[in-house]
């Protein structure tokens, strides 16, 4: 390894980065307060023995069945009616954002010019802040503008979800071989155009499979705003916990499991058609 | 003058010069061969031609017109009539090759056009056809990623033909296919210039293929052009000096000396 003939250059760089790593997780584990043998301690132990027993069995009289059913389609709706929205935002915001539609970059070997990138900072500001305040403070202010109910939780999800996905979108599109666009544009081509013909078809997959997974992160979230009062399976989770009927609490939880597989699911057959 | 580079030089982000204080002419209807060693400048000199890339210093004038004092829009129209052919084209492995070839009139069509274009084909026709010629009408419908790198390569031949462009610049457009089909594609590229008034320039890496199928010879060493004659005054010689390596090792000698057969037309 240290002769000269079979010296990698990039050795040296590589065991610093993993040091520095080590260096930088000690204090991180200190300042999280993480300490795992209090989970190890009896009493911690029984305590959370206690919630989780209350669980069994779950509950499924039928009007509670009943009662589930409409919180799950309302916790859909609320989860499909937000992305919706977020990507009406989204979409435009991740091809304003992004360098892959970018004219100069195609004459200059892939780096847009000064001012085509000092242009594109105020639309990722804007995906910044969206995406920076949580949700669920979003979710509190709405709340108090349209009233409890599963509006909040539409509006909040739409924000907060059209930060991530644009910023995430705006990405993808530049993680994929940028030359079919290139070529495009310098044969006259239009952008929108070249962006279509260029990189859509390469990040098609990419980009179905990270929508399906937001879609199944805004069913969670959508439960997190339930909790304020935006409706839907967390507001009925919520009241189940002030009632200590865990069973019911256990139900929900399955029928969370059960969505996330539908969503995973999806996933996988839409990006079997696709690739 | 259709084509002209005054002093015009090419330097990378690298810092690898690619191109110094190139001078060249080349008049309508036109057709030149660029040959030279690998990494001689080949590539850059056409990307330059085809406004694909600034010049570091120096001017280029394409069609009367020069590119880089123009505006972006109307840059990209002058773009429009100007097609280059790319080594290995660049296509969306999943894209359809009748959608990779209708691409190249995407200069000339509205937004409107384009999108829709995507969602049904709309000159079928007008691609079997440009495949056709290529003796590729049966990939039609197939993928990009189904094809081998010669039929990728005609497939980026195709879209230039039915961009019908007025220069058409191809980058080593025949180097992944056997010399028979190397030798048609060329006469077909050639034949299509002479049939359309288009000016053509390709840069080749066989020799031979330059010197039948073009009448003038551009040969290019280091960024600069060593010579640029008339194909019947390329001589034994001049191909030794521009193909000169001194860095390679030379292989061990065989008992019976190769003679490097150059055909003439």
């Amino acid at each position: 390894m240290l002769t000269r003939d079979n010296r990698d250059p990039a050795a040296g760089p590589r065991l610093l980065l993993s040091l520095l790593a080590i260096v930088l997780l000690w204090p991180g584990i200190r300042l999280s307060e993480l300490d795992l043998s209090v989970l190890l301690a009896t009493d911690s132990q029984s305590e959370m023995g206690r919630f989780v027993s209350a669980f069994w069995p779950p509950a499924h009289g039928e009007e509670f069945i009943q009662l589930l059913l409409q919180a799950t389609l309302q916790t859909l709706a609320i989860a499909t009616a937000g992305m919706a929205l977020a990507l009406l935002l989204a979409v435009p915001a991740s091809l304003l954002a992004s360098r892959a539609l970018s004219l100069s970059a195609a004459s200059r070997g892939g780096h847009p010019s000064l001012w085509a990138q000092l242009l594109r900072w105020p639309v990722r500001g804007l995906l910044i802040f969206l995406r920076s305040v949580p949700e669920i403070v979003w979710a509190l202010l709405f709340v108090r503008a349209v009233g409890l109910g599963p509006a909040a939780g539409v509006l909040a999800i739409a924000i907060t979800y059209s930060g991530m996905l644009g910023k995430v979108y705006a990405e993808i599109f530049e993680s994929v071989d940028q030359r079919p666009a290139h070529a495009l544009m310098q044969a006259g081509s239009g952008r929108l155009a070249a962006f279509c013909y260029g990189i859509l078809p390469n990040v098609a997959a990419e980009l179905l499979s990270y929508t399906v997974y937001r879609w199944e992160c805004a069913i969670r979230a959508s439960v997190v705003m339930g909790f304020v009062g935006a409706g839907g399976l967390g507001q009925q989770i919520d009241l189940s916990m002030r009632m200590f009927a865990g069973g019911e609490v256990a139900s929900m939880l399955l029928t969370f499991f059960i969505l996330v597989m539908l969503a995973d699911q999806l996933s996988r057959l839409l990006r079997w058609r696709l690739a | 003058m259709t084509l002209r580079l005054i002093q015009a030089s090419l330097s990378h982000a690298n810092g690898v010069h690619a191109l110094r204080s190139v001078d060249l002419h080349i008049g309508a209807r036109e057709q030149v061969a660029i040959i030279g060693p690998s990494g001689a400048g080949k590539s850059s000199l056409l990307n330059l031609l085809a406004t694909a890339l600034r010049p570091s210093s120096g001017e280029v004038q394409v069609l009367g017109e020069r590119p880089w004092q123009l505006s972006a829009h109307q840059r990209q129209r002058l773009r429009a009539r100007i097609g280059l052919v790319h080594q290995s084209p660049p296509l969306p492995p999943r894209q359809r090759v009748v959608t990779a070839v209708l691409a190249g009139k995407l200069g000339q069509w509205g937004l409107g056009k384009s999108l829709l274009n995507l969602l049904h084909p709309l000159d079928i026709p007008g691609a079997r056809a440009a495949l056709a010629r290529l003796d590729l009408g049966d990939k039609l419908f197939a993928q990009c990623q189904q094809l081998s790198g010669g039929q990728l390569q005609r497939v980026g031949i195709a879209r230039v033909l039915y961009q019908a462009p007025d220069v058409l610049l191809a980058d080593e457009p025949v180097s992944a296919m056997d010399p028979v089909l190397a030798a048609h594609t060329l006469a077909v590229l050639c034949q299509h210039a002479q049939e359309h008034d288009v000016t053509l320039v390709a840069s080749l890496h066989a020799v031979d293929l330059a010197l039948t199928h073009f009448p003038r010879i551009i040969g290019v060493r280091d960024g600069q052009i060593l010579f640029d004659r008339p194909a019947s005054e390329v001589s034994h010689d001049l191909l030794d000096t521009l193909y000169a390596n001194e860095s390679l090792q030379p292989a061990p000698v065989p008992d019976t000396p190769l003679s490097v057969q150059i055909p003439r037309c």
